[in-house]
């Protein structure tokens, strides 16, 4: 069967970023694919601005005013250690909010999309505002850019150094969580290296550390300036060195690719077209966003079998949403309760191994959930849900997010309090009604099917005519667009 | 795609007509106590298998209930070396002192709000197994409470749990996955297998109301196998066992709904859910349930004693009730935290995270009872904590071999050592 312009056009803005915006629909079904890459890769092309949440407040207790460190650690007082924790969740949200707000409304979607994936591949959790936001910067600014930059700037970062433990790695007293991970996780992979090699090139990385504010230091006194034997070479290596070696290895090329190809094009791995890519990807030195047009521009991306195959994150789910039917929330931070609901809360990924994705995201109380969502958002139903404690987040103290996410204000209607929550959208509909003026009223149904589907397989217009408002025509689109959301369907890209 | 996208139901069986069938067996199950019911499956859909031939729990099924205590429990403020110097010195403020303990022997003593679990062990149903815990420990909750929920080691990382391995090895072609449920709105990773996943829900009620909107039930009926479309099918087939399943745990919860007395609190409520479908026919083997935060880095006496009242009076609820109803020789209840806590108390009247940590059993079945083995050795710290003398995973492996009568080592991915109380 041969696959439409419009079908390739969904795909590619579904894969490459977050699903069209409903500014994309009017001219999905006639553009080509390779001119809508052109304008995606030229609209990501910028660095994108410093995402900066964090209370001022914050800052100058650990910054003086010239941008140097004012503070240790052990120099906070208790009330301003619980200050830093408040704050720090708090902004933490706010980031999330932040970003998921560029998800939804940037035009840089393949920077955004490409930044989710490695944010998902350096993941750290780190209850600090200031760490997370920095390496979110370094993630975004480098997410298009060139691997090894991106590697060292992240190995670098306050976030990781903390996370890994690397400001306990010293001469004499290794800790080798870093010197595994970054081989194990983000760059070779499990058995491309040895025992000997974590260990050697845990001695490599001794002396790395960051200042409490946050910035890279170099402690001489602590690195171990002896020889090492790291992947059969040998020398006197530093961290940096080590990072290099790591490089130089094809099958971080490889191991990347792979990764890449999972998430971009399908959890079945294609074995000669990773070694490909991989092999392009090697030697052009790592330039991410030449491997990413090497993906979008290949016919094999258009497949029939890559499209409609991908199960989407729930981050991915709420913001395509949004994209297509721009809304007015009454409460953002719901959107935080949603994340949780459904498994994937930014800046808190499960493990250093980030999200595993893919069907791991299903379940029968996340699928009824995900089901629900439109509605949710459409007719203001109430649920009643509870995400689980996260004591990470929450400190021993109450779950401040509950407080938050139960007040969710219903417009004109009494709190019903723990009763029941609500997400107060207000959908703007203007845009995504005009563009299907022209469509007469016996295509509209299987019109909106396509726009919102990816699947080969869809809800049978039997169906589906018991569940929509045919009252107006403007009715019947939004009904069924809602409906059409809720399927098995809607959750694959 | 385009010419296909609304496909026409081949199946012209109304799903109302579908339902009466279904419940004209639940009914009939009641009375015939079984059998098989091949033939009638035959009218029932693939979809609505696990409606098909329920089976009778046979007595002597035993069954598994794992509280865990989220935030990490302080061991120490829970059972209590009454007479071990170091525990007061380290804890001038936070040691509970003697007189306040509810002494099991000369040495030990519970927290003073544990009344009932100082019943249970006069009773001979409270097993306490000290030091549990596991090489390299994590003092990180996300990371320990995974490394407990998948039994990983602390250097792995799995995605799926040990009951979700658990379900896996023993509902392996079964549509059916209530053999594992927990009783909350998310599943934790515990109870997430490879292929089988574990059903969350707070109660049978809200589950059935949730999932019985007919949209949802009237897509499942126009569904048709798509073989090109497999990431499809696994998605309409989690649909359809969460709606067969939330069907069907109803309609078992309404079978012989406990009516003793529960408190109002979040467990008493989880437990008398639990109670109900013990009592049903449902073949569930293990539930799972959390309370928390034991996180108790500030002002630790109130909030422990708060939880612990909680856990206290739904559990003392929750076995009257099974003995009432003579099951409680065949249930098991297991207590686990992430995490046990420092020694030393902190500057805020709390304690810090810590590691190896204890366990209670309580069951009407026990083969040890009381306290399983020695308090831990204040006087051999690793870095101002506890070190652990049992690994957890081998807990894991006894429930799962000698009460589960399941296959560990495959589950576990090792062999584990048992231990006796069960």
């Amino acid at each position: 069967m041969s696959v439409s312009n419009q079908q390739k056009n969904l795909h590619l803005l579904w894969r490459a970023g977050f699903g069209p915006s409903n500014a994309d629909l009017a001219s999905v079904e006639k553009r080509t694919p390779e001119s809508l890459y052109k304008e995606m890769f030229t609209a990501s092309g910028k660095t994108p601005a410093y995402i900066d949440v964090a209370d001022k407040g914050l800052r100058d207790m650990l910054t003086d005013m010239e941008g140097n460190q004012s503070m240790q650690k052990q120099q906070l007082s208790a009330d301003q250690k619980r200050e830093l924790r408040i704050k720090s969740r708090d902004g933490l949200k706010e980031l999330n909010l932040a970003w998921l707000g560029q998800m939804i409304n940037s035009p840089q979607q393949l920077r955004e999309k490409m930044s989710l994936f490695w944010h998902g591949h350096f993941a750290t959790r780190t209850i600090n505002i200031i760490y997370q936001q920095q390496l979110l910067d370094i993630i975004r600014s480098n997410a298009l850019g060139n691997f090894g930059d991106l590697l060292v700037a992240v190995s670098k970062s306050a976030s990781m150094i903390n996370f890994l433990n690397n400001n306990q790695n010293r001469k004499g007293h290794p800790n080798e969580n870093f010197a595994r991970e970054v081989m194990e996780l983000f760059t070779l992979g499990r058995g491309n290296y040895t025992e000997n090699d974590v260990k050697e090139s845990a001695r490599a990385f001794t002396g790395w550390g960051v200042s409490f504010d946050g910035q890279f230091t170099f402690r001489e006194r602590q690195h171990d300036t002896d020889r090492k034997t790291f992947l059969g070479k040998t020398g006197n290596f530093n961290g940096d060195d080590i990072l290099k070696i790591i490089l130089e290895q094809k099958q971080t090329a490889r191991f990347i690719t792979q990764k890449v190809y999972r998430y971009f094009v399908n959890a079945d791995a294609d074995a000669g077209t990773i070694d490909w890519l991989a092999t392009r990807f090697y030697q052009h030195n790592y330039n991410i966003e030449a491997l990413m047009t090497d993906i979008f521009t290949s016919d094999w991306f258009y497949a029939e079998k890559n499209i409609g195959t991908r199960i989407k994150s729930p981050v991915e789910l709420i913001a395509g949403i949004r994209r297509m039917l721009p809304m007015q929330l009454d409460n953002e931070a719901s959107q935080l309760l949603l994340q949780r609901l459904l498994g994937q809360v930014l800046f808190y990924p499960p493990n250093v191994a980030g999200w595993p994705g893919g069907k791991n995201w299903i379940d029968s109380s996340t699928l009824m959930m995900r089901l629900r969502i439109p509605q949710l958002m459409y007719a203001g139903d109430v649920f009643k849900m509870k995400p689980k404690d996260d004591d990470d987040q929450m400190m021993g103290m109450k779950d401040r997010d509950d407080a938050d996410d139960n007040t969710i204000p219903p417009a004109g209607k009494k709190n019903s309090g723990r009763a029941g929550q609500q997400i107060m959208a207000t959908i703007n509909w203007t845009n995504y009604l005009k563009q299907y003026e022209p469509i007469p009223k016996e295509n509209l149904l299987a019109s909106i099917s396509k726009m919102i589907l990816q699947t080969k397989t869809g809800i049978s217009a039997d169906t589906l005519k018991n569940y929509v408002d045919a009252n107006s025509r403007e009715s019947f689109i939004k009904t069924a667009t809602i409906q059409l959301m809720s399927t098995p369907e809607y959750q694959l890209c | 795609m385009t010419n296909q996208v609304f496909r026409r139901k081949r199946n012209q069986t109304s799903i109302n007509q579908q339902s009466e069938i279904v419940f004209m067996l639940i009914k009939r199950k009641q009375f015939i106590q079984l059998g098989s019911l091949a033939t009638a499956s035959l009218f029932v859909p693939r979809y609505m298998k696990a409606f098909e031939a329920p089976r009778m729990v046979p007595p002597g099924n035993k069954v598994l209930v794992v509280l865990q205590l989220s935030g990490g429990n302080d061991g120490l403020n829970t059972v209590i070396p009454v007479r071990n110097d170091i525990y007061y010195s380290s804890r001038p403020k936070l040691g509970i002192r003697k007189e306040d303990a509810l002494l099991l022997t000369e040495e030990v003593g519970l927290n003073p709000a544990l009344t009932g679990f100082k019943d249970l062990y006069e009773d001979g149903s409270l097993g306490i197994l000290n030091s549990v815990g596991y090489p390299n420990p994590d003092r990180s909750h996300f990371r320990s409470m995974d490394i407990w929920q998948t039994a990983s080691n602390s250097n792995e990382y799995l995605n799926n749990g040990w009951l979700g391995r658990y379900l896996d090895a023993q509902c392996s072609g079964c549509d059916k996955p209530v053999q594992a449920l927990e009783i909350d709105d998310i599943l934790s990773l515990s109870l997430k297998g490879e292929k089988m996943n574990g059903i969350a829900m707070r109660d049978p009620k809200r589950l059935y109301n949730t999932s019985h909107e007919k949209y949802f039930k009237d897509v499942l009926a126009q569904h048709t196998n798509e073989p090109r479309e497999q990431t499809v099918d696994y998605l309409y087939k989690t649909m359809a066992d969460t709606l067969s399943s939330a069907d069907y745990i109803f309609a078992q919860s309404k079978l012989h709904p406990t009516t003793a007395q529960y408190p109002a609190t979040g467990l008493g409520q989880s437990l008398k859910t639990i109670a109900s479908l013990i009592f049903s026919d449902i073949d569930t083997k293990v539930y799972y349930v959390s309370l928390g935060s034991f996180d108790t880095h500030v002002g630790q006496e109130g909030q422990q004693k708060r939880l612990f009242t909680e856990m206290n009076d739904a559990i003392k609820a929750f076995v009257a009730d099974l003995k009432t109803n003579n099951r409680f020789s065949d249930t098991l209840l297991m207590t686990f935290s992430e995490f046990g806590r420092r020694v030393t108390q902190n500057a805020s009247a709390g304690t810090d995270h810590g590691t190896a940590n204890n366990m209670f059993f309580v069951s009407g079945g026990l083969q040890q009872k009381g306290l399983l083995n020695a308090m831990p050795n204040l006087a051999d710290l690793q870095d101002g904590d506890l070190k652990h003398s049992i690994d957890f995973k081998d807990v894991y492996a006894t429930v799962l071999h000698k009460w589960l009568k399941s296959d560990d080592e495959k589950i576990l991915g090792k062999k584990s050592s048992y231990l006796n109380f069960v």
